[in-house]
């Protein structure tokens, strides 16, 4: 790793302040991808700001079906979360199934949707429902905050403090991960509410986590597994790497859209 | 440079350290915690697992200086007065290891694993929860045997303090 300089913010005002300041800084919450990469030398960012001590970005409310997660909550507190359980417990398997429970106790919602890593689990879940990712500038609906692979809306200063959404009445979340690296080859995000049924795919599209709008027609209508036999996804669309064709892929998401939808 | 300062087997300790140290660094190098090891050095391996306030975490992905004013515990940490932990004890009795380079990890994995879980332990999960610890020797089922052992000893003995 190359040398960095490491500043703790106490409050979101300050790690922004903090960032004008640096000359090529980076936000670093639960640093499970950050600090991985700047072991590579895959980044090398002259200060790091640390927002893992922000107490307002903390914590989990749900009044209703109104649920409102803090950017610096872990994995592990999403998972465990009973309160979330009750009406949304799609997003606790969904946490509780990144990574391994030492990641879950570091990594946090606001890192894994900033970074939008194209095999993250939680984008799948912000586009399916239709969260809004809070930011200390704006409110930025999810299919406009996760641009492309890697790529987001947030500009450079720019900080995730809290994502919010309506619980569905129900949703469900089934992946495949890569026998090797865990991560998720498709993941398929399933959720219906009053607004009809809403698909979110992450692991397999090439440019990042995207909704499966057909599949979210076919299930507005009919909603079980084998409405989605008839459907396929464009494997043109798909990631092709060696741990996978794009045609693979393609099955696989179709494969685990139907898996989200037997399981709810 | 930055200064650090935190409490690490109840010992409160300091160091000067460049900002990029690791916190495994700080623990092997500036403490001579050597029981603490660096398998992979990819987040992958769990051979650096030490708890954090509580909780486990890789030491290998956290900065020493992100760790600055915690409470972190390492495998030097976990017997008493000469007497093994009882999850320790379990991986000598059970023979939950081979070559060794592992056991620090699988252990202080094992510990927070155990306190989540209380005594609802059971084999599927210990297997699941094990994810983020690799051994390359045993096969898993004697670790798998000892993280039991050692759960069902430990609900037992809070049993007998409770009663």
């Amino acid at each position: 790793m190359y040398e960095t300089h490491y500043h703790r913010a106490g409050s979101v005002d300050e790690a922004a302040k903090l960032m004008g300041e640096a000359e090529s800084g980076k936000y670093v919450a639960g640093g499970q991808t950050l600090i991985p990469t700047m072991k590579q030398r895959l980044a090398a960012p002259d200060s790091l700001i640390d927002l893992r001590h922000i107490a307002d970005m903390k914590g989990i409310s749900v009044s209703g079906k109104d649920v409102r997660i803090g950017a610096g909550t872990t994995h592990a507190e999403v998972a465990g979360s009973s309160d979330l359980a009750s009406v949304c417990p799609g997003i606790c398997s969904l946490a509780g199934h990144i990574g391994d429970p030492h990641v879950r106790h570091m990594g946090t919602i606001g890192g894994s949707i900033s970074n939008n890593d194209p095999a993250a689990d939680y984008p799948a879940a912000m586009l399916a429902l239709n969260a809004t990712i809070h930011t200390n500038k704006r409110e930025i609906a999810a299919e406009e905050f996760f641009v492309g692979m890697f790529e987001t809306a947030l500009e450079e200063d720019e900080i995730v403090t809290a994502v919010s959404f309506t619980a569905p009445d129900k949703c469900a979340y089934s992946k495949f991960p890569n026998p090797a690296s865990r991560y998720a080859m498709a993941g398929v995000f399933v959720a219906k509410g009053g607004d009809g049924v809403r698909v979110g795919v992450t692991g397999a599209g090439m440019d990042g986590a995207f909704r499966w709008s057909e599949a979210e027609a076919a299930l507005g209508s009919d909603f079980s597994a084998g409405a989605l036999d008839g459907l396929s996804v464009d494997a043109g669309d798909m990631l092709e790497d060696l741990h996978g064709s794009a045609e693979y892929r393609a099955n696989l998401v179709k494969v685990m859209a139907k898996r989200a939808v037997a399981a709810i | 440079m930055s200064k650090v300062e935190m409490t690490v087997n109840g010992r409160a300790v300091s160091g000067e350290v460049e900002d990029r140290t690791l916190l495994v660094q700080f623990l092997r190098e500036n403490l001579n915690l050597t029981g603490t090891h660096v398998g992979c050095d990819t987040s992958q391996c769990g051979a650096c697992v030490v708890h954090v306030d509580g909780k486990a975490v890789k030491s290998c992905t956290m900065l020493a200086a992100q760790a600055s004013g915690s409470t972190v515990t390492t495998i030097e940490g976990l017997a008493s007065g000469g007497e093994l932990h009882p999850v320790q004890a379990a991986f000598k009795e059970h023979h939950g290891l081979q070559c060794g380079f592992c056991t620090p990890g699988m252990i202080m994995a094992a510990t927070d694993m155990i306190e989540r879980h209380g005594g609802k332990l059971d084999e599927k999960t210990v297997r699941a929860e094990l994810e983020g610890n690799i051994c390359r020797c045993t096969g898993y089922h004697n670790i798998v045997k000892a993280i039991l052992a050692a759960a069902e000893e430990m609900s037992g003995a809070a049993k007998v303090a409770a009663e």
